[in-house]
């Protein structure tokens, strides 16, 4: 597996990330050599095997099939922490976040 | 680091009801131990005495009225800077969180504290928990109190330097891939993860979602037990945590353990251990076996294979998760001429090398074209990781293997090759993987004088029985050394 300048360019703009020239050299190396490692995956036969999409224990929930104890009534409840929230953002103007301008007309 | 008897949760409940001190003397006590020792640790990154001291003269004001006393009265405590505290700084050891405060209180956090805990900091780590030597922190590396030139391990490790220093006598941590057990057999001390939903992560900061467990680091098993019966249980606020009753686990832990079936699966004692690590581990299994256990070989064949899985796993819901920290509603924001180019600034500016290189990882196996090749296949790999342990399970009670294939390495050794670093995790992410409860127990030292950790596994929800064992391997060996 060989990984380009280009696909770590594109897998940075992905995810959002800017990256210095030298980042994207080093982090290219190195996900080649994950990757190669993470390959020795391919070695194992999953033709008969279902993917793992639950990893809490079918225990967890012990009621009866359908009904699940663990979550509850969807019902609103108060929630007072509006104005600690927005106290916490970089750039807010009550009750909105502010940022740069994404409509032009 | 001091010569006196270490705090217990009991020792601290029976000298408050002696009156033999008071729950704010013994937190100046400890801040006390903060301000001479944390500057050659960095184990605390920010100290909360005004939320301390306010809880501790609760606790007074309730010993003066002679009425009875939550669980841990009085009990000073450390949380993981991952984990929410309400008004109380919370950097995940980021950059990108250096000033943000939380609105809410954890789950856990809150149940400690209606419990009587003192809480008086929160303890540096990996930045958002990624990593196995505390080396990722934006805050500087945690010094490991047994060797200052080695590392505390990861990610938890200055919940696990504080405790083994006597900084605190218990504290919380997180553990995804082995982040709680690692650090322990580090330090010295022991810590369980939890099963996957027996304690609520709300308020925990989310890494690998279907990973993350909160879970107790202690001095010794029974308060790590005492910490679990009042941090486990449904929480509303957590559809992942589980509806299943939590039982008295300081009983539990009591219980004998003669006749229980003790697998030992070779797949965790090939190439690539320590062995000074293979040779103390098996001792403590000789030593369970002396206590009347009995000894069931077992082959775990996908063990191998766990790493590998768990790098695609966990990388890929972190690069999901960490999606939120964009400048927009907290922490960190780089100003951009666009919405988009803010994103990117904030993002490079305010994440560390080791974060941005699994958020590539993370990104890179879930972008089309890969999705199948990276992620499915993993999440189907799991799927056999997890039927081992099932099978393992038919076979034996626990399974007894080395928390970590070596004991704490030097600052600065690994740092070079982030996959060495990764495969240092081989022993711990098996039971990350399966969902399983996993505690690790000192079970000696190596010549050069460092901590070496056994690590016991046992079946969902069998927290009390891996507390049992841990217990009694405890006990005997104190007795024995």
């Amino acid at each position: 597996m060989k990984i380009s300048r280009e696909e770590v360019l594109k897998i940075a703009e992905l995810a959002h990330l800017g990256l210095s020239p030298e980042e994207v050299d080093t982090y290219r190396g190195q996900l080649e050599g994950i990757l190669n490692y993470i390959d020795k995956l391919k070695k194992i036969d999953i033709s008969n095997v279902e993917p793992m999409a639950q990893v809490l224990h079918p225990g967890a929930a012990s009621g009866a099939e359908g009904d699940h104890p663990e979550l509850r009534d969807d019902t609103p409840r108060p929630c007072d922490i509006a104005n600690a929230v927005l106290a916490a953002a970089p750039d807010a103007e009550k009750p909105f976040f502010r940022v740069p301008k994404v409509i032009t007309r | 680091m001091s010569a006196a008897t270490p705090w217990t949760v009991a020792s601290v409940r029976a000298a408050l009801l002696a009156k033999k001190i008071s729950a704010r003397e013994l937190a100046t006590e400890f801040y006390g131990r903060i301000e001479r020792h944390n500057p050659e640790l960095n184990a605390f990154l920010t100290l909360s005495p005004e939320r301390a001291y306010a809880q501790a003269d609760r606790i007074d004001a309730s010993v003066a009225r002679g009425e009875n006393l939550p669980p841990l009265a009085g009990v000073p405590m450390a949380i993981k800077d991952v984990i929410s505290t309400r008004g109380v700084r919370t950097t995940c050891a980021s950059k990108i969180l250096e000033n943000y405060l939380p609105a809410y209180d954890a789950t856990a956090v809150e149940r400690l504290e209606r419990a009587g805990a003192v809480l008086l900091g929160k303890t540096n780590c990996d930045e958002f928990a990624m990593g196995g030597s505390n080396e990722n922190s934006a805050y500087g590396p945690v010094h490991n109190p047994v060797a200052l030139d080695r590392v505390p391990g990861g990610s938890s490790g200055g919940s696990a330097a504080a405790v083994a220093a006597g900084l605190a006598v218990a504290a919380l941590g997180t553990d995804t891939g082995g982040s709680i057990r690692q650090p322990c057999s580090f330090c010295g001390i022991p810590g369980l993860m939890p099963t996957y939903g027996r304690v609520s992560r709300y308020g925990l900061v989310a890494f690998a979602s279907s990973l993350d467990k909160i879970g107790p680091l202690a001095g010794n098993v029974a308060d790590a037990a005492m910490i679990m019966s009042v941090i486990a249980g449904h929480d509303e606020n957590d559809s992942t945590s589980a509806a299943v009753d939590v039982p008295d686990y300081s009983s539990e832990t009591q219980r004998p353990i003669q006749g229980l079936r003790i697998g030992v699966p070779e797949d965790y004692f090939a190439e690539g251990i320590d062995p000074e690590v293979k040779e103390k581990v098996q001792s403590g299994i000789a030593l369970l076996e002396r206590l009347g256990c009995k000894r069931i070989p077992l082959h775990m064949p996908h063990t191998d294979f766990a790493t590998a899985v768990y790098y695609v796993l966990a990388t890929a819901e972190a690069s999901s998760n960490l999606a939120r920290y964009d400048g927009v509603r907290y922490g960190l924001r780089v100003p951009g001429s666009t919405l988009t180019e803010m994103y990117r600034n904030t993002r490079e500016r305010g994440f560390g090398a080791e974060v941005k290189r699994r958020i590539m990882l993370g990104t890179y196996v879930l972008s089309s074209g890969y999705y199948d090749a990276y992620y499915l296949r993993a999440q189907s790999v799991r799927t056999l990781i997890a039927r081992d342990f099932t099978d393992g399970f038919k076979k034996a009670d626990v399974i007894v293997t080395p928390t970590a294939p070596t004991a704490a390495f030097r600052l600065g050794e690994k740092t070079a090759d982030p996959l060495q670093m990764y495969l240092a995790d081989i022993y711990t992410v098996t039971g990350s993987l399966a969902g399983v409860p996993g505690i690790s127990v000192p079970c000696g030292k190596n010549k050069a004088g460092l901590p070496i950790g056994m690590q016991i596994f046992g079946p969902h929800f069998a927290e009390g029985r891996v507390l049992q064992v841990a217990r009694a391997f405890e006990e005997s060996r104190s007795s024995e050394s």
